[in-house]
């Protein structure tokens, strides 16, 4: 694993020469996270949100274990224990806030960790192992928040349930079916509530799991860098420990305090308050949606208007799905060998207007279903989908890049002597 | 492959060149898939709904106290049904519409039992996203149409429940049901 210079763990004190020749535990982490792991010595603050998203994990799994002694999955109580929780739990009030802002502040951080692999290239050879792991992580993410969200048992919560396992019933003949089964019922209740909540506490750990994967595919080639060229010796790395627990730690220290100040200032800011009403059955909310980390992909869902051999209703759904899946085979897109857009003026212009699209897809997303944000999401969904299918595929056929330095340290250098005339 | 070739001494194959030990080898291993598989069932089955869920799966309505014009609302399969006594206005209404020209194209015939035209009955959720849709109750509008609004995404239904204007692809979902004497139904 990673460079041959790589310092190798030799541990003086006799206590931890006894563990590591028994349990090479403390070798693996020197080497992985330590000083025995070389690492690219030009990575900017782009380089944070890796470790930040394993942060906002840690503090959802802490702070959902300690809501689930107090929480109950049942339809009858569920939505009161939640209050109970909020009301009369020691510090309660402050675990839940802590764990509805984390999962949005878990979506922010990956959803930067994931624009900086498009822009500098990341999901490229030798690397496509990463970036395929990294998307298995997003839609099991996806998954734990959705049901997450389902677990209090409000209007939106229950009314979300509806929608989202009635895309499943878009599907022809096996439909509605797999509806009744993915639901336990004919509509959400009980059954869907306690298999959502096992589920969602079982899958961060899944998570987890996939994490170590995406790790271990990330060492073997190492981290990339702005330049996206490659290593090329020593004098291009530095060790991860001290210089890159440094600056992550740094970085982790701003993230806590963005993510404290809407904990404790605005912690209802990012919720829709209909979901402090408890589920009716009967009764639908005006206007239906998700959480905001999952509304570029509404408003895709929602793009379809006009059936055509299909129902609209499952375009939606195909295309909402397919939005995802197409990122499985991006490596395969862009054929540019040049990974950093720094060095890729035209991809570099078309990477911005896809940052724009998504956002533009964001805010139709939270909208409502009407003119004119129908329309604007139809041309923001077709321009997503051209951008991965027809743009890349040209723009890395003719576009001309930038000459690349000669190594990471030319470019350092050249940089700093640059900043120094 | 190079070992198992070694190890395939004379004798042992019986020249017709399968093996004693590939036989075992895939016999085994298929009768363990098999097993993995059976147990899998259980797994997957114990999803599906409950016999709770399903003993609540027909309910029966007495339907002597809805009068001509009204509608009730209840609950079947723990999502909303519409009972809807139909005037005679409303199923004229009905009738008029030329089933070809409709997104979904169905009569009042078909979506009523025989002789029971007046009592229309449907789940009270808008097949566009599963809203409920509004017109069942006191005082509710009724759309353009006379039928059903669904506010969600202004979906409108007719006076026989059938989508006529909005993004819903389908008409309300009518039932099984049937007729247990002139006053009780049972619907599922």
């Amino acid at each position: 694993m990673s460079f041959p210079w790589a310092k190798h763990y030799a541990p003086k004190h006799p206590l931890m020469q006894w563990i590591d020749s028994r349990l090479p535990l403390p070798r693996l982490v020197y080497s992985a996270v330590g000083a025995g792991y070389p690492v690219p010595r030009n990575l900017n603050y782009f380089w944070n949100f890796g470790v930040l998203s394993g942060a906002a994990l840690a503090i959802q799994i802490v702070t959902g274990i300690v809501l689930a002694m107090h929480y109950a999955a049942n339809g009858l109580v569920a939505f009161d224990s939640v209050e109970h929780i909020m009301r009369d739990v020691n510090s309660g009030w402050m675990l839940r806030y802590a764990h509805a802002n984390g999962a949005s502040f878990f979506f922010i951080v990956v959803y930067l960790h994931i624009f900086r692999g498009l822009f500098y290239g990341s999901y490229k050879a030798p690397r496509e192992m990463v970036w395929l792991l990294g998307l298995v992580i997003f839609l099991l993410m996806m998954a734990t928040a959705f049901m997450g969200y389902v677990l209090p048992w409000g209007q939106m919560s229950f009314w979300g349930a509806k929608v989202i396992t009635g895309l499943f019933g878009a599907l022809p003949v096996v439909g509605t079916p797999i509806q009744t089964w993915l639901l336990g019922g004919f509509a959400p209740d009980n059954a869907a509530l306690n298999r959502f909540f096992s589920l969602h506490y079982l899958l961060p750990f899944v998570i987890a799991g996939v994490i170590i994967l995406h790790i271990w595919a990330l060492h073997i080639p190492g981290s990339n860098n702005p330049t996206g060229i490659d290593v090329k010796g020593p004098q291009d790395t530095v060790p991860f420990h001290p210089y890159y627990t440094a600056k992550d730690g740094f970085g982790l220290g701003v993230f806590l305090f963005l993510y404290c100040a809407v904990l404790f200032f605005a912690p209802n800011a990012l919720g829709h308050p209909d979901n402090y009403i408890a589920a009716n059955p009967l009764s639908t909310p005006a206007h239906i949606v998700p959480e905001w980390y999952f509304w570029p992909f509404y408003a895709i869902l929602r793009a379809f208007t006009v059936d055509f051999i299909l129902p609209a209703k499952l375009w939606g759904v195909i295309a909402m799905f397919g939005s995802i899946i197409l990122l499985f085979f991006l490596p395969w897109l862009d054929k540019s060998p040049v990974r950093s857009g720094n060095y890729r003026p035209a991809f570099k212009k078309f990477f911005w207007l896809l940052v724009i699209d998504v956002l533009i897809l964001g805010w139709c997303g939270g909208a409502p279903a009407a003119e004119p944000y129908v329309m604007i999401s139809q041309l923001a969904a077709a321009y997503y989908f051209a951008h991965f299918l027809i743009i890349l595929p040209i723009v890395s056929r003719m576009e001309r890049p930038l000459p690349l330095p000669n190594s990471i340290t030319e470019a350092v250098l050249e940089k700093h002597g640059n900043a120094a005339a | 492959m190079a070992t198992l070739e070694t190890t395939d001494t004379p004798g042992e194959g019986a020249g017709d060149g399968v093996r004693r030990r590939d036989f075992i080898n895939i016999a085994a291993v298929s009768f363990a898939g098999v097993g993995a598989a059976t147990v899998l069932l259980p797994l997957i089955n114990q999803m599906n709904p409950s016999a709770d869920v399903l003993a609540l799966a027909s309910i029966e309505v007495d339907l002597s106290a809805i009068k001509e014009g009204q509608a009730v609302k209840t609950i079947f399969r723990k999502q909303p049904l519409f009972i809807r006594h139909l005037t005679g206005a409303e199923i004229s209404a009905a009738d008029k519409v030329d089933p070809s020209s409709l997104r979904d194209p169905q009569t009042l015939e078909e979506r009523t039992v025989d002789g029971k035209k007046q009592w229309l009955i449907t789940m009270g959720v808008c097949t566009h996203l599963g809203c409920v849709p509004l017109g069942a109750g006191e005082g509710e509008i009724k759309g353009e149409f006379g039928g059903y609004f669904c506010p969600c995404h202004g979906s409108s239904y007719d006076t026989a429940a059938r989508i006529r204007k909005g993004p819903a692809p389908t008409n309300l979902e009518v039932p099984k049901f049937a007729f247990k004497s002139d006053t009780v139904v049972q619907v599922g």
